[in-house]
């Protein structure tokens, strides 16, 4: 199998007219950890919902443990070991904190379409859904609702259900934003932490988050690859520069 | 650092009954067998047809956020069957009752299918326009009987033993296919399957990225929900010995819109008493004839209004528990 878990070649996405991911040509290597950076409106979540299969590309390819996954359905790609959060936390509000993650715990059983038996059934998956909680701070939570959870937590809530499915990628969408100072430090420890034995792909704007867990980074800019390589390299290449000024004086 | 504690797991995952739903339960039960003796059986039967029918329809709009305009489809494909079945081919009753609920669940398996790749009011208008096409071969079909429909359909005898025409052992045996269909709600509900619609209901692209496929729970959801509706429509032609247009009158799926409304949506016992609440009205204003409906309009804007919850969601709120 080769170094690289995903591969895309040539990924386009044009929402009438407008071009917001552009020949695209993404290689990420297996057990690394890599950040998609880039100004605001980059196309970086665009990117990630093509890789995800939650919007269809226009052009281009993408292979997944050399497989071909351009054109499979979104809820296929989590069982082939790839997943996703979202920019914007996505929780079940109206679930406990538990019930969060023993949703995605309860994958493990196949598909659930047995209405039949009583629910009592999950009580097996309780144990593990309270560990992967105490793994995210989260332990005096659990049997909260989870849209009583500050915004901080909320993003921890989605990052142990992510965990729950223990995928061989995980793709985070600015898993640190809103959240508090020792939030952060907090949640890329762990990041750190289940990062050593899976490949991690995500978008964040927090530098110190990116430079201390990115092996490499990929640089978007108006949809285009601008630059890739480690922190040092990225960091010193005048495009970037440019590009992170431009649109912060506009 | 701090560890959870099975207590907390028990109250985050809603082990074991609440009691204050076995409460309701055993209350709800308790006055249903003792109403035959204090109200008209056949008005008491009518409540349990309809509250059965908002069980069902609660199931869809409360539990999976599909809101179904056209459910009067098979609640009066439900009651056409039956009907048919124990007048013209002769079944015993309780055959035909499954008959009408296995024809409204087939119908559910097509409709719903066309309908569930929809969201929102696109999926509302197409479940509408499909009820429509099930009225007019209602009106068409020679089977129905068109502006008649099947009059006079025999009650029977339940396992060929006890005369159904009584209007007490006609209810206590509506009373048993009620608590079955409630019972068996209360389970869909509170089953691994139920959790995975309620996550559906609540966030259906995180339920998506976990690798649930959204569409065919809906679907499953679906076909349950249609079923029971049928249950419920096939009983009601056996309890009126008649099966007509107005059980697929597109009216009808107003109605049991407005019945869950009014009790309390995604609330256990709310439909039941939605569906009491309103058939008690139309029985009790019928003498103002046309007025009903604008009555029944007032009333529905009132509660709309004053408890948005619906009358046992309001209590639910106050009480801080699920009902
Ligand atoms: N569904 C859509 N229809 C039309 N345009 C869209 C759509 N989704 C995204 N865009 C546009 O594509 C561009 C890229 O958006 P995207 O969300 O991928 O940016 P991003 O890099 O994630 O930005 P941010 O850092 O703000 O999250 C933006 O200009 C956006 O307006
Ligand atoms: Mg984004």
């Amino acid at each position: 199998m080769s170094g690289f878990i995903l591969e895309t070649e040539g990924l386009t996405k044009e929402f009438r007219g407008f071009v917001a991911v552009k020949n695209v040509s993404l290689k990420v290597r297996r057990g690394s950890t890599h950040a998609l950076i880039g100004p605001n409106g980059a196309g970086k979540t665009t990117c990630f919902n093509l890789l995800t299969k939650f919007l269809p590309p226009s052009a281009g390819r993408i292979v997944y443990n050399g497989r071909d996954i351009t054109r499979e359905k979104p809820s296929s790609i989590a069982r082939l070991g790839l997943v996703r959060s979202f920019q914007i936390s996505a929780v079940f509000p109206h679930l406990s904190v538990l019930e969060n993650v023993r949703i995605a715990l309860q994958r493990q059983r196949g598909f659930s379409f047995d209405f039949w038996r009583a629910e009592g059934v999950l009580a097996e998956y309780n144990d593990r859904a309270a560990e992967l909680l105490e793994a995210v701070g989260l332990q005096e939570y659990v049997a909260h609702t989870a849209a009583e959870l500050p915004y901080g937590r909320k993003r921890a809530l989605e990052l142990a259900t992510t965990l729950a499915l223990d995928p061989a990628m995980l793709l985070l969408d600015e898993p640190t934003a809103g959240m508090g100072h020792e939030d952060v430090g907090r949640i890329m420890e762990l990041i750190g932490r289940v990062a050593k034995d899976r490949t991690v792909l995500m978008v964040e704007h927090n530098m110190t988050v990116v430079s201390t867990l990115a092996h490499t980074i990929t640089v978007l800019a108006r949809g285009e690859v601008l630059a890739e390589g480690d922190y040092a390299t990225v960091s010193k290449n005048p495009d970037v520069i440019q590009a992170y000024m431009g649109t912060a004086n506009a | 650092m701090a560890t959870v504690t099975a207590g907390e797991i028990r109250a985050a995952t809603h082990e074991g009954l609440p009691r204050q739903q076995v409460v309701a339960f055993v209350i709800m039960v308790g006055a249903l067998v003792a109403a035959p003796f204090f109200f008209y059986p056949v008005f008491l039967m009518k409540v349990l047809c309809f509250a059965l029918f908002a069980c069902a329809f609660n199931l869809l709009i409360g539990y999976v956020g599909l809101l179904s305009f056209g459910h009067a489809a098979y609640f009066g494909m439900g009651s056409y069957v039956a009907a048919h079945a124990a007048k013209v081919w002769g079944l015993p009753t309780e055959l035909a009752i499954l008959a009408g609920t296995a024809v409204a669940g087939v119908l559910g398996v097509v409709f719903g299918w066309l309908a569930i790749k929809r969201q929102g009011i696109y999926f509302a208008m197409i479940t509408l326009a499909l009820a429509q096409m099930v009225f007019f071969f209602s009106l068409q079909a020679p089977f129905t009987g068109g502006e008649d429909g099947i009059q006079s359909v025999p009650r029977g005898h339940l396992f060929g033993v006890i005369d159904l025409r009584s209007d007490l052992a006609m209810y206590f045996f509506v009373l048993a296919i009620f608590l079955m269909g409630f019972l068996f709600i209360y389970r869909v509900i509170h089953s691994p399957f139920g959790q995975v619609l309620k996550a559906i209901r609540e966030n259906e692209a995180r339920a998506t990225s976990l690798g649930y496929r959204p569409d065919h729970y809906k679907l499953t959801a679906f076909v349950l929900s249609a079923t029971l509706a049928g249950l419920a429509g096939a009983t009601k032609a056996i309890v009126f010995q008649l099966a007509s247009l107005t059980d697929v009158h597109w009216s009808m799926s107003g109605e049991v819109v407005l019945m869950t409304l009014v009790g309390g949506l995604g609330t256990v016992f709310g439909p039941v008493v939605g569906a009491l609440t309103i058939v008690t009205m139309q029985n009790y204003l019928a003498s103002f004839g046309a007025w009903v409906t604008v009555i029944q309009g007032v009333i529905f804007i009132v509660c709309v209004m004053a408890f948005r919850r619906g009358v046992i969601g309001e209590i639910a709120n106050v009480l801080k528990k699920p009902l």
